[in-house]
């Protein structure tokens, strides 16, 4: 299998940038204002969901084709979404027994995961998209690198929005959608882009 | 809340918290614990599908039905579900539910069906369903959780519906598709893309936040 450079640097930066997972496809959103008030749990999450995302991406691919091979593709949403659930538990399981610093520190970003759009979003997009195993693989692990990208230029605005003078009724959330819409109108300027 | 051990705790415990009446309830579900603005949950397929009224509209609709059915036979099987498994048990409740969402959409209307997108099949993991399912259909009635997601599910479609509006209205210059705006008035486009999303929604919001400070001032 030839490696074709253009077709990997258009999809990763497809997913980094253009459609980035947050700003341009709305994925993922909840643990993105929840999580992004400071840098180092944003750092936590964003580890995180890259591991499972590539992960779920790449099991989910096997997954559609066994729908397919039993003539059940309609089963999609509930096969998808209880193997997501299950994968998590065995990371979770997994990385408690096998590497126990690496769990105290994302440990409890895991359980959140599950209902996380974005996991569940980046299985239907490469189905949607009808990707080979290799772009199944690359788009879930830079579709997940875009998300921790939005997600760290996030708590670092937010980290100093702490010490603005922000108006009453917008202190908290709504000042922090107002970020990300000026941060999403940056992300517009990378559309067009070609290689 | 009282103490353990203390005298008051037994009377405490048998105290029977008041069931809201009807009313009660709507304003819950539309003001008080607004599940988007308010509890912050489902803000992906809010801010993605508010392109329109329309779209808003039956974004809203389809929820409304999962988390009626969902929180209806979660409440009629919870005393079957093992304590320890219960999670994945209301996932697949759900995920039936939106799979039939999805196949009506897909079978009734194209056009919506496109426009909607993921976000149908992504209703499955909108956490005011299965957070929904977990702190009351689980606990309560089939009354009283019906109920709940006919209050909650109404909470969220009147947000869907609100936020499409203004972003049709600034966006496009029109509602559900009639043109109202006059001809002086150049629509911002910026507002049915991403950025009018989280601008609208931050607008809301706000909004609420300034209504509930000069309520209670």
């Amino acid at each position: 299998m030839e490696l074709d450079f253009s077709h990997i640097l258009t999809l990763a930066v497809g997913a980094i940038f253009i459609n980035n997972f947050v700003l341009a496809r709305f994925l993922g959103l909840c643990p993105f204002i929840g999580v992004s008030k400071e840098i180092e749990p944003s750092v936590g999450m964003a580890l995180a969901v890259t591991f499972v995302m590539t992960l779920a991406g790449t099991v989910t691919y096997f997954v559609q084709r066994l729908l397919e091979r039993f003539g059940i593709p309609f089963m999609q949403v509930v096969a998808f979404i209880v193997v997501i659930a299950a994968l998590v538990q065995f990371v979770e399981m997994f990385l408690q027994k096998a590497y126990p610093p690496i769990y105290s520190a994302l440990g409890v970003y895991l359980p959140l995961i599950t209902t996380n759009c974005a996991i569940l979003g980046v299985a239907v997009l490469n189905v949607q998209e009808t990707h080979n195993l290799f772009d199944t693989v690359l788009f879930s692990f830079t579709a997940a690198i875009g998300f921790g990208l939005a997600l760290l230029l996030m708590a670092g605005i937010r980290e100093r929005l702490d010490l603005a003078p922000v108006p009453r009724s917008f202190r908290g959330a709504p000042i922090a959608f107002v970020v990300a819409a000026l941060l999403a109108i940056s992300f517009m300027g990378f559309s067009g882009m070609k290689f | 809340m009282s103490e353990s051990g203390t005298i008051e705790a037994p009377a405490a415990a048998l105290a029977v918290e008041p069931i809201p009446t009807l009313g009660q309830d709507v304003a819950r579900g539309l003001w008080t614990d607004n599940p988007i603005l308010v509890l912050m949950l489902g803000l992906c397929p809010t801010l993605a599908v508010t392109t329109s009224i329309r779209n808003g509209f039956s974004m809203g609709a389809a929820t409304f039905g999962v988390l009626l059915g969902s929180n209806v036979v979660i409440s009629l099987v919870k005393d079957f579900i093992p304590k320890q498994i219960r999670i994945p048990c209301y996932i697949v409740v759900i995920a039936t539910f939106v799979t039939l969402a999805d196949q009506a959409i897909a079978a009734s209307s194209r056009e919506l069906y496109m426009a909607l997108g993921i976000f149908i099949k992504l209703i499955v993991v909108n956490c005011i369903i299965l957070g929904r399912a977990e702190a009351f259909a689980s606990r309560n009635t089939v009354w009283m959780s019906a109920r709940d997601g006919i209050v909650m599910g109404l909470g969220f479609t009147c947000v869907l519906v609100v936020l499409g509006g203004l972003r049709e209205l600034l966006g496009v210059g029109t509602l559900m598709g009639v043109p109202v705006t006059p001809q002086a008035f150049q629509p911002s486009l910026i507002m049915i893309l991403p950025a009018g999303g989280f601008a609208g929604l931050a607008l809301l919001i706000a909004g609420m936040n300034a209504i509930n400070r000069r309520r209670s001032a």
